[in-house]
């Protein structure tokens, strides 16, 4: 009996947690004088207008291909930096290494709204405000130090003596680092990849003030539903649709990594 | 094993240095420099000192802000922390079964904080939402908009159903990690199916919990986009939260000092806390060699 009663439940969690998405699904599919006239279960009479109309736009669609142009490259660049440093913080002691540990960390807890004007200044005496360089920049703030954290958690997981082997046996260390070490914790940068493209892809108070039109992140393009004659539900609940999309796929991809990544490190 | 000594390793360190010093301490050194003085346009700013910040000290609604902050982390800790880890113990084990969960449970996690606040908003409507409207057909009057009850029932429902499953993704790969001859043991101990959790899944999973325990807490506490897109920090100032009392000094009215003073203050709050969560989780790894 025990079992039923256990996959009942999870049944009941996963049906709450899939129905405010479904209803925006709904939604999605109705045009906005249909949602406002009845309020129905499943779309009477689905239309894909809302659709048509995103994919038509330019400045709709362009949204969805600037927020992944940034998310790419914050990726990459958090990845890259934090591999070096994250070996250092799990292999050597040095001065300061612990300190510097929490300072990074400290990164990950500070309030976006704290950095907020003194970022736009930044950028803006850069000439870097509406470049997709510049949002990536900013998620640095709080995706490398998790980077860091995540990878040094699986590194500590390998043992030393696979570095010291391989040391012994004439492997300079970017050497060993990028044939050797990067293969044995691919899970962990799997994970760590997956964490910084998710952190990126949905913020959104950077994203918002540091774009203007030409690297503008679909989220900000939503408020644009709110016209004169109110709110277009139909087309904002269309662009929100299509913002699970990329997330979606991506966990697809990596559904049969995750469980065994976060096992295997401290994560 | 200890760590091999080598100031070497700096070098390793140093474009994460870089790049977080880039993002972090120059915008930071704006900050201070906002808070200690008056500006009243470009070129034209005196030297005010500690006034900022004692103005802000003084702020009873930045106290209201602080306050109400405690209450929802603490609330949203109390219910995610227990709720994830039971979900995570109902969870398949093998099959089919847990490509479907973890998928499902990660979909809430990727998706634009604002779009959260949108489809709440769509989901909780009186008049066009599913929950709202059933909700109020039961004879009970429901609307966030202007009861400031409803606006924080509204504001938990959104956080734990977009949070808790990071929890229970933690808590599962911990579960995952124990190794199979634990349970069998257990099982010749005759051991209870508490006693189990109590004695051997609980202790196991410590590391992976104090993980949530310490990102479900940071992010609580910076909360920005999903209340601004609900409720917009009202009604009244019923859900204003320090991030979105923070943006409307410094955005909404420009008062670029006392937002600079607060920015710092709400920043030392932070670190504070950060400083207290990490011997904690220093800690608990320590616990875990021994």
């Amino acid at each position: 009996m025990k079992p039923k009663k256990r996959t009942i439940m999870l049944a009941l969690y996963f049906g709450l947690l899939l129905l405010p998405i479904y209803w925006m699904l709904n939604m999605s599919l109705r045009t906005n004088a249909d949602i406002l006239s009845v309020l129905t279960l499943y779309p009477t009479d689905p239309t894909l207008v809302n659709y048509i109309k995103i994919f038509t736009d330019a400045s709709w669609y362009s949204g969805y291909i600037n927020s992944m142009i940034y998310v790419a490259i914050n990726t990459t660049i958090s990845l890259s930096v934090a591999l070096p440093a994250a070996y250092a913080f799990s292999r050597y002691r040095f001065v300061g290494d612990k300190q510097i540990f929490f300072w990074l960390l400290t990164n990950r807890m500070a309030p976006a709204a704290v950095f907020l004007l003194p970022f736009f200044q930044l950028y803006s005496t850069f000439g870097l405000i509406d470049t997709h360089i510049a949002v990536a920049l900013a998620h640095c703030l709080f995706n490398v130090p998790l980077a860091v954290w995540i990878l040094e958690g699986f590194m500590s997981g390998i043992p030393r003596e696979i570095d010291e082997t391989a040391f012994i046996d004439g492997y300079s260390l970017p050497r060993f680092f990028i044939t050797v070490f990067i293969p044995l914790i691919r899970a962990g940068v799997g994970v760590t990849a997956f964490f910084c493209f998710m952190f990126s892809w949905v913020e959104l108070l950077f994203a918002r003030t540091l774009t203007v039109t030409d690297a503008k992140p679909i989220g900000a393009i939503m408020t644009r539903t709110i016209s004169a004659t109110g709110l277009d539900w139909g087309l904002m609940a269309a662009a929100g649709v299509l913002t699970i999309v990329p997330g979606a796929l991506v966990i697809w991809f990596v559904r049969n990594h995750m469980a065994k990544g976060f096992a295997l490190g401290r994560v | 094993m200890e760590k091999w000594d080598n100031n070497k390793a700096w070098f390793l360190v140093l474009p994460v240095f870089v790049i977080v010093a880039i993002s972090a301490i120059i915008p930071l050194m704006t900050v201070v420099n906002y808070s200690v003085q008056d500006i009243f346009g470009p070129g034209q700013r005196i030297f005010v000192g500690a006034e900022w910040f004692k103005e802000t000290l003084a702020d009873h609604r930045l106290h209201d802000a602080l306050w109400r902050q405690f209450l929802f982390s603490g609330m949203v800790l109390l219910i995610e922390m227990p709720l994830g880890i039971m979900i995570a113990l109902a969870m398949p084990k093998r099959g089919w079964g847990v490509s479907f969960s973890l998928v499902t449970l990660a979909l809430p996690l990727l998706i634009p904080w604002n779009v959260i606040g949108t489809i709440w908003l769509i989901f909780t409507r009186p008049d066009i939402g599913l929950f709202g409207s059933l909700i109020n057909n039961m004879g009970l009057a429901f609307d966030h908009t202007s009861s400031p009850l409803d606006a924080w029932i509204t504001l938990m429902l959104m956080e734990v159903w977009h949070w808790t499953p990071l929890v229970v993704l933690l808590a599962y790969a911990g579960l995952r990690a124990i190794p199979e001859v634990y349970y069998q043991a257990a099982k010749i101990d005759g051991a209870s199916a508490w006693a189990t959790f109590r004695y051997i899944q609980l202790p196991k999973m410590r590391g992976v919990l104090t993980i949530a325990l310490l990102l479900r807490f940071m992010d609580s506490f910076l909360i920005y986009a999903e209340p601004f897109v609900l409720t917009g920090g009202g009604p009244g100032n019923s859900t204003t939260f320090l991030s979105i009392y923070l943006v409307k000094l410094a955005v909404g009215q420009f008062d670029l000092g006392p937002a600079a003073a607060f920015s710092i203050i709400y920043f030392l709050i932070i670190l504070a806390l950060c400083f207290v969560f990490y011997q904690v989780l220093q800690n608990v790894g320590r616990g875990e060699k021994a």
